[in-house]
């Protein structure tokens, strides 16, 4: 269910945007738009839905228009034009008194630089919405209180922000955002500003706050890595206009235009390829009980290869069986697998990105199965296979 | 050479005679009431012993700064007290802050409220530089012309010299004020009061003090200049020595009033540090 639903949307800075809209929905281009009458287009005809529950990332360069769409989801910036509709309300036709009521219950925003209140102390600048709200002392600073323990900030409380390093303030501003538990999260760039190696910090915990409390989160990134780790689909921003939406996989893998495919080229791939884009689905196998050692060296031998997994009827992984191994047993007679499976096989989860994988095909020249929560046997991954699609 | 004369002396003149005429029951009322916070705040400084109201002053300075601004204002004190201006001391600083306090009261809400309209600070610049530009003996006489001679008149010019630094500071103040803090504010659903009151006011503050600072200073300075329409106190004392060429009691008069500057200066200095101090603003 969309919680948020952009239709048509327009924002023009300057003087006479009514003009300059009339002229942009004939199909003037922007740049003669603007020379005709000096204004510029902030937004130009950007329609989108965001699910409830769901990361979704704006990213774009600066002047892209990302950050003039993010404040026009809680009308910092009055829209031109178009509708947004919010929980099935169209806010841009709130008054002034429902617009704060809104903006007090309904969705709150973390900010570029934190925007932290540097004359009151951790503990006041989370409870600050609350406070706002008109709740009484004890229960917003309870309130805050828990907000401030979610994003680690046990016993900072009564420290002033001045004491507290970037990514601490930044935590701050995420508890004050929670602490009036909206629906709506909006994040403008709240990560820019702090050093690479606290900036995957804060990212990782943001996706463990999103899977504890499930808020929708719209957040802007001019960080494509940033954006591809967050997002549960991305929107990508150009010249005031959405050039591509889409999950990480679909932007990558199937870029919508030139600008996209540039955008996304120097991307380190190894993030984005999981075990199940890049593994073989028919594979060779042998099924337990069924068949013995005879079975498993003629696959090998007909596939060309010097190892082959061993499954049971359920499809499950049980282990790896060897050439040399197997050639033994068939020489002894033997007629059952059970003494030559080894089961220390390396596996990886159908989700698990190429880049987590890399330890697990350096080494030993296994191929790596892939298989589900259950065990069930998905396909393999071989170095071949995956030398190939980086090279895509 | 066409002849080409703008009268405007003459004008200014008779509107001010006619706003004067009209204007005259109130204007006497408002000299009543000022003249009446003036005498008190003076009867109360005068009232103990010089030795009693020394310390308590210094006690009072050493309270709101710190104990070594209080030692300084003993000393000081005592040094007036000693050459002989204690009563003129007491005089202008009832005259310099009681002009501050009611300029203050005028003016903190001006600037507060021209930084939230762009139009009433449109209104209200050149106002100020009117009043800050024009040579402070020009309205020395509109003031005795609607309050006469004495005291008033000399706070009302006060008032009107010291009232553009305390504006434009606290203009200056709230309109620095970080766009993004502001812009968050109004994220969490804030009105116009409760962003000014949480957010705009308190991280103005340093620069609204030092307008208070300013506003203080320049209070002193002019009750000096409107000794010419009786303001009395220090002022009178170098007044008169220039009149008689008396040069040991211009240094006299001078003194005090340096030292009383002086006071007053690190006092509101150190009140704001404190404040800083106390908020943590960086």
């Amino acid at each position: 269910m969309p919680i948020i639903k952009v239709q048509n949307l327009y924002k023009i800075f300057g003087k006479e945007p009514e003009r300059a809209l009339k002229l942009l929905k004939q199909g003037n281009s922007k740049s003669d738009i603007m020379k005709d009458i000096g204004v510029t287009v902030g937004i130009n005809n950007v329609s989108f839905e965001v699910n409830a529950g769901e990361s979704f990332v704006v990213m774009g360069l600066s002047g892209s228009g990302k950050s003039t769409l993010i404040r026009s989801l809680n009308r910092l910036i009055e829209p031109t034009s178009g509708a947004i509709e919010i929980n099935g309300q169209d806010i841009t036709k709130l008054s002034k008194k429902e617009l704060a009521q809104f903006r007090r219950s309904t969705i709150s925003m973390v900010f570029q630089h934190f925007a932290i209140l540097p004359h009151k102390t951790v503990l006041e600048n989370a409870a600050y919405g609350l406070k706002i709200k008109g709740m009484s002392k004890k229960d917003r600073e309870q309130k805050a209180q828990d907000a401030l323990d979610m994003v680690g900030l046990k016993g900072w409380e009564h420290q002033y922000p001045s004491k507290l390093s970037g990514g601490m303030q930044q935590r701050v501003g995420i508890a004050r955002a929670l602490a009036t538990d909206p629906d709506i999260l909006l994040m403008d760039e709240a990560f820019s500003a702090l050093d690479p190696l606290i900036r995957k910090e804060m990212q990782s915990e943001l996706l463990e706050i999103q899977n504890k409390m499930q808020k929708t989160i719209v957040f802007i990134t001019h960080d494509l890595d940033e954006a591809l780790k967050l997002g549960d689909r991305i929107a990508l921003m150009k010249d005031g206009e959405i050039v591509q939406i889409g999950t990480p996989e679909e932007i990558m893998m199937s870029p919508a235009t030139h600008y996209v495919e540039k955008f996304v080229e120097d991307v380190d791939r190894s993030r984005i390829l999981t075990a199940d884009m890049i593994m073989q689905k028919t594979s060779t196998v042998v099924i337990l009980p069924k068949e013995g050692p005879r079975v498993a060296l003629r696959r090998m031998q007909e596939s060309g290869i010097s190892s082959v997994f061993v499954l049971d009827k359920q499809k499950k992984l049980i282990g790896i069986v060897f050439a040399e191994d197997a050639l033994e047993a068939v020489e002894n007679k033997e007629t059952s697998l059970e003494r030559i499976i080894r089961e220390d096989v390396p596996t990886a989860l159908p989700d698990t990105t190429l880049r987590d994988m890399y330890p697990l095909l350096t080494g030993k020249n296994l191929p790596i199965a892939v298989v589900d929560e259950e065990k069930t046997f998905k396909g393999i991954i071989v170095r071949g296979a995956v030398m190939a699609k980086l090279a895509e | 050479m066409i002849e080409f004369t703008i009268p405007l002396a003459d004008w200014i003149n008779d509107a001010f005679e006619v706003i004067n005429y009209h204007l005259s029951p109130t204007l006497r009322a408002a000299s009543r009431f000022i003249g009446e916070i003036i005498e008190g705040f003076e009867n109360v400084l005068l009232w103990p012993p010089e030795m009693v109201m020394m310390i308590i002053i210094a006690l009072l300075v050493g309270w709101l700064a710190n104990y070594k601004i209080g030692i300084f204002t003993f000393m000081g004190l005592l040094l007036v007290y000693g050459i002989g201006i204690w009563d003129e001391t007491m005089s202008t600083i009832a005259l310099a802050l009681s002009g501050t306090l009611i300029t203050l009261v005028i003016g903190i809400p001006i600037g507060i409220l021209a930084s939230q309209s762009s139009i009433l600070e449109r209104i209200v610049r050149p106002i100020l530089d009117f009043m800050q530009t024009l040579p402070s003996f020009v309205y020395l006489i509109p003031a005795v012309m609607f309050f006469g001679m004495g005291k008033v008149a000399a706070l009302v010019a006060t008032m009107i010299f010291a009232m553009p630094p305390a504006v434009r500071l606290t203009i200056l103040g709230i309109r620095e004020v970080s766009k993004e803090l502001v812009e968050a504010s109004h994220a969490f659903g804030s009105t116009r009061w409760q962003t000014l009151k949480d957010v705009q006011l308190p991280i103005a503050m340093p620069t609204i003090m030092a307008g208070v600072n300013q506003c203080i200073m320049m209070a002193l300075s002019m009750t000096v200049i409107a000794s010419m329409i009786g303001a009395g106190g220090l002022g009178n004392v170098v007044l008169r020595s220039m009149q008689s060429l008396n040069i040991g009691m211009g240094t006299v008069g001078g003194l005090g009033i340096v030292i009383l500057a002086i006071i007053l200066d690190r006092l509101t200095e150190n009140i704001s540090k404190k404040m800083n101090k106390e908020k943590q603003v960086q």
